[in-house]
């Protein structure tokens, strides 16, 4: 390929495509006279994870749980305060590792907002172009290549290639944003809420493209969503946040049937049940998540858990292995027997 | 019993200089007291103009309405002037996705609330100021004295949710309208508000017309179910019908692609294609053009309501074929 | 090229209807479907033709005075509006003041949309400590009212056409960077540059593909809105004899020197003024049609 030195696979399947180690984003808020940092939001706070090669990672949350700030960390749209990112081996950022700008033509995003995360005054073909002709991808050939991702993704280069984005649905255009985000060939897409303005119809299809997309291209997903139907749909492993920790990792399967965290049990019993006969009768926990700003020191859901004892207030849980599964990892005082909590080692 | 709401043939065209949008095309909707129907659809199905269009919330300088409307015996279209404002908070109230667009940032909580029981039942400041706190104790706000005081952006995005329920209720309406108070929620959250609604629609009696574009946050709420597609409701009945029978293909299609329980690696069963522009009415079957049993005629005509069982009723043609391609 | 399928999932995905068009062919088309701002544009390119080439369309010699046919009245036999105070030809004299009126009205705003637009986009792209310095002196600028600073500079400088133009460019450039500044900063907390970041693209690519075209056009509009305001100004500087000299034959000092002869020929005297209302309230209604044209409706 012109212009564009490949970098094929470097440590084999077993490496991870992408680690992350001990992450920290906090956002200063300012204000008064002087602008003044009066308190801090601790967006997202220490966090460690693996992106295994061809695997989809769900992460989910609510709102103001970092996961949105995670994402762009993970593209370094944003950079951490402290931790690294290692890129199959490499580390982002550094001296001996990858360079940023080589790390963005790996790493690639799918925003929300399909209108926003489209320049309104650029064709389509143009828009998808951009990417690889700022890797130095000659003319032709870049418009090649987005010809080429619109047919792939189910549009028609002739129809829709020559289109502003405010002539196309919601759909075509967040077909155009992934589009547009594999125009630089990545191996790793992050998805962040990519389904979630659409339409039920609309999304169905969208997520049948991403999985015809991941099977054809070899893509990796870090897929985020607050819509846990979704995410256990679309995942291999599933990460749970909360308040800019992580509070469980693990298989799909094993999230979702056999969760081992406190909240992510309340998480799973808010779902709506779909069934008439069987509707939810009792709210799994009660209040708002809290403030991000001032988190609750030690667990930070020990204000809404209804095990939470003194340990949970004052000390911060480790992620820790369940003893059945060595990677479902979860990070409450009542998995770990020596913790010291009342109930530890009953619930794992 | 006469039903609370009676909808017929409602029809409602906005204009601007570009276009004109057909937002709903002959909506035929009853509601008994004291019931719950959920009004499901995707954007643009019509399902938010119509509950705009019951409270006369519609610009009126851009739209048509055409049809009858009556709601507790009074004639909706023909209301206006002082009789729309007593109409609009005592008879029938509504909760929107935003709470901060029902409260005015500048007023407490407390206050806004007390002046609604006050415009409407000419209470004194004290009665009113003691409903106030006894609602937001209904609506489980905790330290509801203290939050009478709060203003709605000192408030969490639950808290005020709930401070709108509170607000709505007020004046004991006999009809709520919930235009998708829970779709900006957190998931924990959204369940306890729709906790909420449930058990206070049984408590003071009231029907509800919930829209959501959520099938499994309708079946929480709902005793009945509409779905709404291109402006016209395609299919109801109840909600046990609806998600165990649907015999339509938008409402089967839409079941069909949303994903639920454990169905990973399965290839979702989309509906093609886009819902329709609503420049013109279409002449027939608006879902048509996105439905694999439609043929010539569903097209060209529109469908009649053919009745399946009791309360449950489709808007289509190919019933049968539809429920041979099920068995088969 | 591989095999185009035209469809996903078994399902045809229609296209959007009627033919391509980009942003600004739409927003001309919108452009001449207003009535107004069509006649504004007629107007405005028959009075800048007509200045342009002044020496073939006036009938006479502006500058030729006769002290026997002063303050003719309109409809004066070969003086079809009538004569000035020095007895030159109104209408000869009005069309070559088109020449110097419009080129002080206009001349200034172009040179403070470039370099307002320089400043507001650097300053809105990027943010912090750059902004606060930049936009912070701007503002120093604005604390004093438009025509005042245009005279305080304009008498610092002298009078002349070109220290006028300068004192009117440095008027202009503040309001100019301010909005210039505003856009940017929406455009640049949007997704799209975000995502362009993503892909690797430098900040000079961004502003020059992502930024500018979203930028450009709000400022024309209010930049085509601030002619009208430059034009009075420049006239004004004439007027109190900041700007052009006589015997020149500029709006403004028309204005200025026929003011004896307001008693005496009231509407001779008055064209001037006449002129530049005209001109500045076509600009200003274009200005409101481009305006209403760029808001395209998503």
């Amino acid at each position: 390929m012109s212009g564009q030195a490949e970098i094929g696979d470097i440590g084999g399947p077993a490496q991870p495509l992408l680690a992350v180690r001990g992450l920290y984003r906090h956002f200063p808020i300012r204000g008064g006279l002087f602008n003044r940092t009066t308190a801090v939001v601790q967006a997202v706070d220490g966090i460690d994870f693996d992106v295994h090669k061809g695997e989809t990672l769900g992460i989910v949350g609510e709102s103001g749980c970092g996961k949105s700030t995670t994402a762009r960390l993970l593209v370094r749209l944003l950079d951490p305060d402290r931790g690294e990112l290692v890129y199959d081996g490499l580390s982002v950022g550094t001296q001996d590792g990858l360079s940023l700008r080589e790390m963005r033509r790996h790493v690639q995003m799918v925003f929300q907002d399909s209108f926003a995360s489209l320049n309104p005054r650029l064709s389509i073909a143009d828009s998808i172009a951009f990417g690889p002709r700022v890797h130095g991808v000659g003319d032709g050939e870049a418009m090649a290549r987005a010809r080429d991702l619109l047919a792939r993704v189910g549009l028609a280069p002739d129809t829709f290639g020559p289109r502003y984005p405010h002539e196309l649905s919601g759909g075509q255009r967040q077909r155009v944003n992934i589009a547009r985000a594999l125009a630089l060939r990545p191996r790793l897409v992050i998805l962040d809420e990519a389904v979630s303005a659409l339409d039920k119809s609309v999304e169905a299809q969208v997520l049948n493209l991403l999985q015809d997309l991941k099977a054809e291209f070899g893509l990796t997903y870090v897929f985020i969503s607050h819509d846990l139907n979704v995410v256990r749909y679309i995942s291999d492993r599933v990460l749970v946040m909360y308040l800019g920790r992580i509070v469980e990792i693990g298989p799909v399967d094993r999230i979702y049937e056999a969760p081992r965290h406190p909240y992510t049990r309340a998480l799973l019993s808010a779902m709506p049940s779909m069934d008439p006969d069987r509707r939810t009768s009792e709210a799994p926990i009660s209040g708002d998540p809290p403030n991000p700003i001032n988190p609750p020191p030690g667990c930070r859901f020990h204000t809404r858990c209804p095990f939470a004892s003194e340990i949970c207030q004052t000390r911060v849980p480790e992620l820790a292995a369940s003893p059945l599964a060595g990677d479902h990892l979860a990070a409450c005082h009542m998995a770990d027997p020596s913790s010291g909590h009342p109930q530890a080692g009953t619930a794992v | 019993m006469t039903p609370l709401v009676r909808i017929e043939d409602l029809r409602v065209r906005f204009r601007t200089a570009e276009r004109t949008v057909h937002a709903v095309n002959g909506v035929d909707l009853s509601l008994m007291p004291g019931e719950v129907v959920g009004l499901l659809g995707e954007s643009g199905s019509g399902k938010s103009v119509t509950l705009k269009a019951l409270l006369r919330l519609l610009p009126e300088a851009r739209t048509t309405m055409s049809g009858r409307m009556a709601v507790a015996g009074q004639d909706v279209m023909a209301l206006g002037g002082s009789a729309l404002r007593a109409y609009r908070g005592s008879v029938v109230s509504m909760i929107f996705q935003e709470p901060m667009l029902a409260f005015d940032p500048v007023f407490t909580i407390g206050e806004q609330i007390a002046e609604a029981v006050r415009r409407h039942e000419n209470a004194d400041r004290t009665a009113a100021r003691a409903r106030a706190l006894e609602m937001l104790d209904r609506v489980r706000i905790p330290s509801a004295k203290r939050r009478l005081d709060a203003y709605p952006h000192e408030m969490s995005g639950g808290m005020r949710q709930r401070a709108m329920i509170a607000l709505a209720l007020a004046c004991r309406p006999k009809l709520l309208l919930a235009d998708e108070p829970t779709t900006a929620l957190d998931a924990t959250v959204q369940i306890q508000i729709l906790l909420l609604l449930r058990e206070l629609q049984k408590e003071f009696g009231m029907g509800v017309i919930f829209v959501t574009h959520d099938i499994g946050v309708a079946v929480e709420v709902s005793d009945r179910l509409a779905v709404m597609y291109a402006g016209r409701i395609v299919e109801r009945g109840s909600a046990r019908d609806l998600i165990r029978a649907a015999a339509h293909p938008y409402p089967r299609g839409l079941l069909a692609s949303t994903v639920h329980g454990a169905m990973r690696g399965r290839r979702l069963d989309a509906i093609p294609g886009a819902p329709p522009d609503l420049a013109k009415v279409p002449d027939g079957c608006a879902f048509a053009p996105r439905c694999r049993f439609a043929d010539a005629e569903c097209v060209s005509r529109r469908p009649d309501i053919v009745r399946i069982d009791a309360g449950h009723e489709a808007e289509c043609r190919r019933l049968d074929a539809v429920a041979a391609s099920a068995e088969g | 090229m591989t095999e185009i399928p035209g469809t996903i999932a078994g399902a045809t995905i229609e296209g959007p209807a009627g033919p391509a068009r980009g942003y600004w062919s739409n927003v001309l088309r919108r452009l001449r479907r207003d009535r107004v701002a069509v006649v504004c544009i007629v107007i405005l390119a028959l009075i800048l033709l007509a200045a342009i080439f002044a020496p073939l369309v006036a009938p006479g010699d502006p500058f030729r005075t006769s002290m026997l046919r002063r303050l003719r009245p309109i409809g004066t036999p070969g003086f079809p509006l009538g004569t000035d105070e020095l007895g030159r030809d109104m209408l000869t004299r009005l069309v070559f003041g088109g020449r110097l009126s419009l080129f002080t009205g206009i001349v200034p705003v172009i040179n403070a949309f470039v370099i307002g637009t320089f400043l507001g986009v650097f300053a809105g792209f990027s943010g912090g400590r750059t902004n606060m310095a930049i936009m912070r002196t701007i503002d120093v600028f604005y604390a004093f009212p438009s025509v005042l600073l245009a005279i305080a500079i304009s008498g610092a400088l002298g009078a002349g056409i070109f220290n006028s133009i300068v004192s009117l460019t440095i008027v202009f450039v503040p309001p100019i960077a301010r909005v210039a500044e505003s856009v940017t900063t929406q455009v640049r907390n949007l997704d799209f540059v975000d995502a362009a970041r993503a892909s690797g693209a430098g900040a000079f690519t961004i502003i020059r593909v992502h930024i500018l075209g979203n930028v450009l056009g709000p400022v024309f509009v209010y930049a085509t809105g601030l002619v009208s305001v430059s034009m009075i100004l420049a006239s004004g500087l004439s007027f109190l004899g900041l700007g052009t000299k006589p015997p020149e034959a500029e709006w403004g000092l028309m204005l200025n020197t026929l003011r004896t002869a307001i008693y005496a020929q009231p509407v001779v005297a008055a064209l001037p003024g006449a002129m530049i209302f005209t001109v500045s309230i076509c600009f200003n209604l274009f200005s409101d049609g481009l305006r209403s044209a760029m808001d395209v409706k998503l």
